[in-house]
């Protein structure tokens, strides 16, 4: 695949020779040589930034001094440990899976859909990404429990309750990384050209398959950088999942609520736990370093 | 940070610098009086709580177990209305998370714990001073939904496998002292979950969520008609004692005292029996 780089906006009539040229990054061009750090960076800009700096950095450090390197091995190849792990990844792997079906949709329909309300939509949408997520976890009880709004019915048609199961888990997380994958998939959209599509449409394809055809590959990147923020966010989801799945050992007990559990009783467990989720975090940044590489 | 890109328009940069100056002044002032926050606020209280006249003033901060939140909120209410000048905080939650957070270095003066185990982790890291009196027992009780419309009369009746039972996670007092009673009883139990606290075990069966939690008899109480109690023979063996101790670190080690005294006192007794508590 090969990326050209975008006319600009003002809609040049050489239009990219591919479909395939990945939405423009503003801040492509590094700029020529780097310059020597803090040359003409003045002192008090300087100083407030590198405490900034110390304050974000120095506790994940402070992890790495304090971690017991020596009995690591034992702590981490505990069975309850693996189980959480394993429950992890699979319901965060679940949840990113759930908010791309229902997420990159929501997403297509408010950046292509012209509808009155559609601000107030949009706001609502990215709610649960500024919500505490123990009130998510309290809406989601309200909402979904077996005495919920909804969750009465569900109980009563189908039999099914959702708290304390891996299910609700998969539930609570998905309520809180689906908003990450919408925004993200709502601002690639919008800087991706419809014209395109609508070329797509006037040669007679119908909207769906310009959305699948066109749309999708256009904005593939985008997608899959909101579906790796989401999966991040899925992992380390600890408030709305104790609240509305409860904490079961290999059903419901995520690594967070592992951790929070071991730092009372065994804190070097606590420790070595989070260094785990830490080494996740640090690899999904990596991943996302070049979020734009399109992957062929 | 580079300032070779536009070298135009010199003295508004200048006169930037120096608003950036008193913003970060203020700034690093603001994160100097967070960073301070805490000892002058012990610093205060101390130098009016440690007044040679006895009299409790200042602030008292007191550590207890979920289970007591009823319980010592009234109290405190009392105490403050005793002793005008002085104001009672409370931090109530799982008595491990409170013992872990005391150990670490939380700034309290009073710890109130729902097991003597919890409160030995306090003592053997030298953090309290003297030695804690047990001033209440607890016993359990089993919490279910108004009515019992599972008609749940023993703690056998929670090992069927069509309820949903929630159990405190065994590193809190009321988890392990549920197991106890399991073993007691020579039963087997899988809950559907293992709480944090008491409290939150109580509020899945007030929501309706599980059918039944194993609670204290205190937290049955407190909760009203919202859930129901039934009593099991059990329970006997697993009674708790509940120690209070005085914190090395307090800064306000009168007024501390004076509210320790109170709990211990016959007034104290009253209201912690009243909640539901037995005598120690």
């Amino acid at each position: 695949m090969t990326t050209s780089p975008r006319p600009d906006k003002a809609g040049a009539a050489d239009a990219a020779d591919t479909l395939t040229g990945g939405p423009r990054r503003p801040h492509a061009h590094r700029t020529p040589g780097a310059r020597g750090v803090g040359r003409g960076a003045p002192l008090p800009l300087l100083l407030p930034a590198l405490l900034g700096l110390a304050f974000l950095v120095l506790p994940l450090v402070a992890l790495l001094i304090r971690a017991p390197w020596r009995s690591m091995p034992e702590l981490l190849t505990s069975t309850e440990v693996w189980q959480a792990l394993q429950l992890s990844l699979v319901c965060a792997t679940a949840a990113t899976a759930v908010s791309l079906v229902l997420g990159v949709p929501l997403a297509w329909l408010l950046a292509r859909v012209e509808f009155p309300g559609r601000g107030l939509l949009r706001a609502l949408v990215t709610l649960p990404l500024v919500l505490p997520p123990v009130v998510g976890g309290v809406a989601l009880l309200m909402a979904l429990g077996r005495n919920g709004v909804m969750g009465r019915w569900l109980d009563s048609w189908f039999g099914i309750t959702l708290p304390f199961t891996t299910a609700g888990v998969v539930v609570a997380e998905a309520f809180v990384a689906m908003p990450f994958l919408v925004i993200s998939v709502e601002g690639t959209l919008r800087a991706a050209d419809p014209r395109y599509e609508e070329a797509a449409t006037t040669l007679g394809a119908s909207r769906f398959t310009a959305f699948r055809r066109v749309t999708l590959p256009l904005i593939a990147p985008g997608i899959a950088a909101g579906a790796v923020l989401a999966w991040a966010r899925a992992l380390g989801e600890f408030g709305a999942t104790i609240t509305f799945a409860g904490n079961f050992p290999g059903r419901t007990q995520t690594m967070p609520l592992v951790v929070y559990l071991a730092l009372q009783s065994d804190p070097e467990a606590a420790i070595a736990l989070s260094l785990v989720l830490l080494a996740v975090s640090i690899a999904v940044l990596a991943g996302l370093r070049d979020r734009w590489m399109t992957a062929s | 940070m580079t300032r070779s890109v536009r070298p135009t328009r010199r003295t508004p940069t200048l006169t930037l610098t120096r608003r950036m100056l008193q913003v970060t002044g203020a700034g690093a002032a603001a994160l100097l009086a967070l960073s301070a926050c805490s000892s002058s606020d012990s610093d205060s209280s101390a130098t009016s709580g440690s007044s040679t006249s006895g009299k409790p003033s200042g602030t008292v901060t007191v550590f207890a177990a979920a289970s007591l939140k009823e319980s010592f909120t009234t109290l405190g209410k009392a105490f403050e209305k005793a002793h005008p000048d002085t104001e009672v905080t409370f931090s109530f939650g799982g008595s491990d998370s409170l013992a872990a957070s005391i150990t670490g270095g939380a700034p309290a003066d009073v710890f109130a714990s729902a097991s003597p185990k919890t409160m030995k982790i306090v003592t053997d890291a030298g953090n309290a001073s003297g030695t804690p009196t047990a001033f209440v027992r607890n016993q359990l009780e089993i919490a279910t939904l108004p009515g019992n419309p599972d008609k749940i009369a023993s703690l056998k009746d929670l090992t069927k496998s069509s309820l949903k039972v929630v159990l405190c996670d065994k590193t809190v007092p009321c988890g392990a002292a549920a197991q106890k009673a399991l073993d007691a009883g020579k039963l087997k139990l899988t809950p559907v979950s293992y709480e944090e606290d008491v409290k939150s075990a109580l509020t899945k069966v007030v929501l309706k969520e599980a059918d039944a939690a194993v609670v204290y008899k205190t937290d049955v109480k407190a909760a009203g008609g919202k859930v129901e109690g039934v009593d099991f023979p059990e329970s006997a063996q697993a009674v708790n004692a509940y120690p209070i101790a005085l914190l090395k670190d307090s800064k306000n080690v009168e007024t501390a005292k004076a509210f320790i005294a109170l709990v211990q006192s016959a007034e104290g007794q009253k209201v912690l029996t009243e909640a539901g508590f037995l005598q120690p």
